[in-house]
């Protein structure tokens, strides 16, 4: 392993193993409906409140991983697990029934790339073989958080974004599989001084536009050495607001950017808003679709940048601004 | 035309708080919150009885005749009893719809679950 | 390091679509009024005093947004109506409903009896020290000025 440049890691011998990914009933229905393991028809996710729902999704999603790989609990290392519910409690509760040592991180909705970034380093330094990283999020668990009650009639601007129900868990390896998680940069705390809470897309652009231009820095690249890169969950406001911020600072992403909260639902069919956020929404995206196209050789390289809108409703009554953060890894086919 | 005035009026009043929504971007609690002190402030000079009598539901529906009821209950009392009914009358003509609104919201809470 | 995130913010944000947005909100809002208008006919026509038809209606338009609340429905009428349902009497209600319902799974007393005002309350607060403040202005006026 070694640090390169000023916020970047490259690994040479971390690799993504089997995936899983647990969706609820809308992003089923979505475009990338089909690139998903499991589907649940309904929110409760055959549970009784929506914390359990979630919970039911992150198990079923760790359980898938290591079912897949044929893994059992002395198998794995540690898992790495996030969410956004106050004191990352889905995750904590869910790995009560797992003998594997826990990370719990918090990265709002970066959680998935901070725990790929973490996983590798763990493995590229020898402190672990086999690593689970997992993270979810679930509509009604976040609404009620973060905004109202979920049957709350208040009118929601269409700049707000819809959190993606789901999880989604992968194994980190050092042994060789088809894709190589290759380098990575660590995403600083970035205040673009916004204070709308139902505009994470204007919120969470800076940070993202700083984490990619950080990347090209730190690796001597171009945006063209990528087929794609991904953002986690910008939206349709913030996708032109990163290009244009870019744009200005000599990086040109406009040929092969995309975002994970505009692949995942049709926004034109579903009552979604701008777009998919959430921790899960760059979680089921890459675990699921992306992985899935590096698989099947339509692309080689990837940069896959989760955004994270770091604030709570107490911050958001204080009148603060909404700090954010973007980590960035690049996974390539070998 | 009492139905005619009840629907213009009650959708300005609903436009009025769409604006401050939209461009002020208050938030539901901020609206609703303003809503009543304008219809308190409004009682306070008489004028929100005019506009009951012009249109109907569309004054007593929103919830500016909340402050209204508000004040004229509390205004009622205190003509009888002096200063004191103020607090005494307060929520004489709004007791019903606070009371419904508090059985039913504990009622559904019981029999419903939320749908998310 | 990117310094000027605010120019490209400023540049490509999104514009409320007012006009729509009002127009929602006016046929929606008024639509509510004048069911309430005929609600007051039909309660009258049935035998009820001037007085009682008023808070009659209120309970009824109350009952109907609990009940909306309850199967689901109201959130979703709130979305397209915007202020149109939230400044109606009917957005009160389902201030109050939606929150007993959300803490549901923590308890009747925890849960539902603790938070039921959590969003109401702030209309409540202010009707009743606004209507306070202006009532006594209005009696020591009368009383002792005119």
């Amino acid at each position: 392993m070694k640090k390169i440049g000023k916020n970047s890691i490259q690994f040479s011998k971390v690799y993504m193993s089997e995936t899983a990914t647990i969706v609820g009933p809308l992003e089923r229905s979505g475009p990338l409906g089909n690139f998903f393991d499991y589907a649940y028809d309904d929110l409760y996710c055959e549970e009784d409140s929506w914390e359990k729902a979630e919970q039911r999704l992150v198990k079923d999603a760790i359980s898938l991983v290591m079912t897949k790989s044929f893994k059992n609990d002395k198998d794995i290392d540690y898992v790495i697990a996030g969410d956004l519910i106050n004191q990352d409690v889905i995750s904590n509760y869910v790995m009560r029934d797992f003998r594997i040592p826990l990370f719990g991180i918090y990265g709002a909705c970066s959680t998935s790339v901070e725990g790929l970034i973490l996983g590798s380093s763990l493995i590229e330094g020898e402190i672990g073989s086999n690593i689970i990283v997992s993270t979810s999020s679930h509509n009604s668990t976040a609404e009620r958080q973060f905004r109202n009650p979920t049957e709350y009639g208040g009118q929601k601007p269409d700049t707000a974004t819809f959190t993606v129900t789901g999880a989604g868990a992968c194994l980190l390896t050092n042994n060789e599989t088809k894709i190589k998680v290759e380098s990575a940069t660590v995403g600083t705390v970035i205040d673009g001084k916004q204070k709308d809470a139902n505009d994470m897309g204007s919120a969470m652009a800076p940070a993202a536009a700083e984490t990619i231009k950080q990347h090209m820095e730190d690796l001597n690249r171009t945006p063209d050495y990528y087929d794609m890169i991904v953002t986690g969950d910008l939206s349709k406001v913030g996708k032109p607001i990163l290009i244009d911020i870019l744009k200005d600072n000599e990086v040109d992403i406009s040929n092969n950017h995309t975002d994970c909260g505009i692949l995942i639902y049709d926004s034109e069919k579903q009552p979604v808003f701008a777009g998919g956020s959430g921790c899960a929404c760059c979680a089921v995206v890459s675990f699921g679709y992306l992985v899935s196209l590096l698989n099947n050789n339509l692309i080689n390289k990837i940069l896959i940048i989760a955004t994270g809108a770091l604030m709570n409703p107490i911050m958001m009554f204080q009148k603060e601004t909404i700090p954010s953060i973007a980590h960035a890894i690049s996974l390539e086919k070998i | 035309m009492i139905y005619l005035y009840a629907f213009l009026v009650g959708g300005l009043i609903c436009v009025i708080g769409q604006i401050l929504i939209d461009r002020f971007k208050l938030t539901s609690a901020h609206i609703t919150a303003s809503f009543v002190v304008a219809g308190a402030l409004l009682d306070s000079f008489d004028l929100y009885d005019k506009l009951i009598e012009f249109a109907g539901a569309g004054a007593q529906v929103p919830i500016t005749s909340f402050g209204h009821s508000l004040l004229h209950g509390a205004m009622e009392k205190a003509n009888e009893v002096g200063f004191l009914g103020i607090g005494m009358g307060m929520f004489d003509m709004t007791a019903s719809g606070i009371t419904a609104a508090i059985i039913f919201a504990f009622l559904v809470a019981v029999f419903f679950r939320p749908k998310g | 390091m990117i310094i000027n995130y605010d120019k490209s913010i400023k540049k490509n944000a999104w514009k409320p679509k007012y006009l729509r947005n009002s127009i929602r909100a006016f046929v929606s809002g008024g639509s509510i009024c004048l069911f309430g208008q005929i609600l007051l006919k039909l309660y009258e026509l049935a035998g009820f005093e001037k007085e009682e038809t008023g808070s009659l209606m209120i309970v009824t338009l109350i009952l109907i947004a609990s009940l909306l609340t309850g199967i689901g429905v109201f959130d979703k009428i709130g979305q397209w109506a915007g202020a149109g349902s939230l400044v109606p009497v009917t957005g009160f209600a389902n201030s109050m409903t939606s929150a007993a319902l959300e803490y549901k799974k923590e308890g009747l007393v925890l849960g539902v009896a603790t938070n039921l005002f959590k969003l109401a309350g702030a209309v409540i607060t202010f009707g009743v020290v606004s209507a306070y403040i202006l009532g006594m202005l209005r009696y020591l006026i009368e009383n002792f000025v005119l």
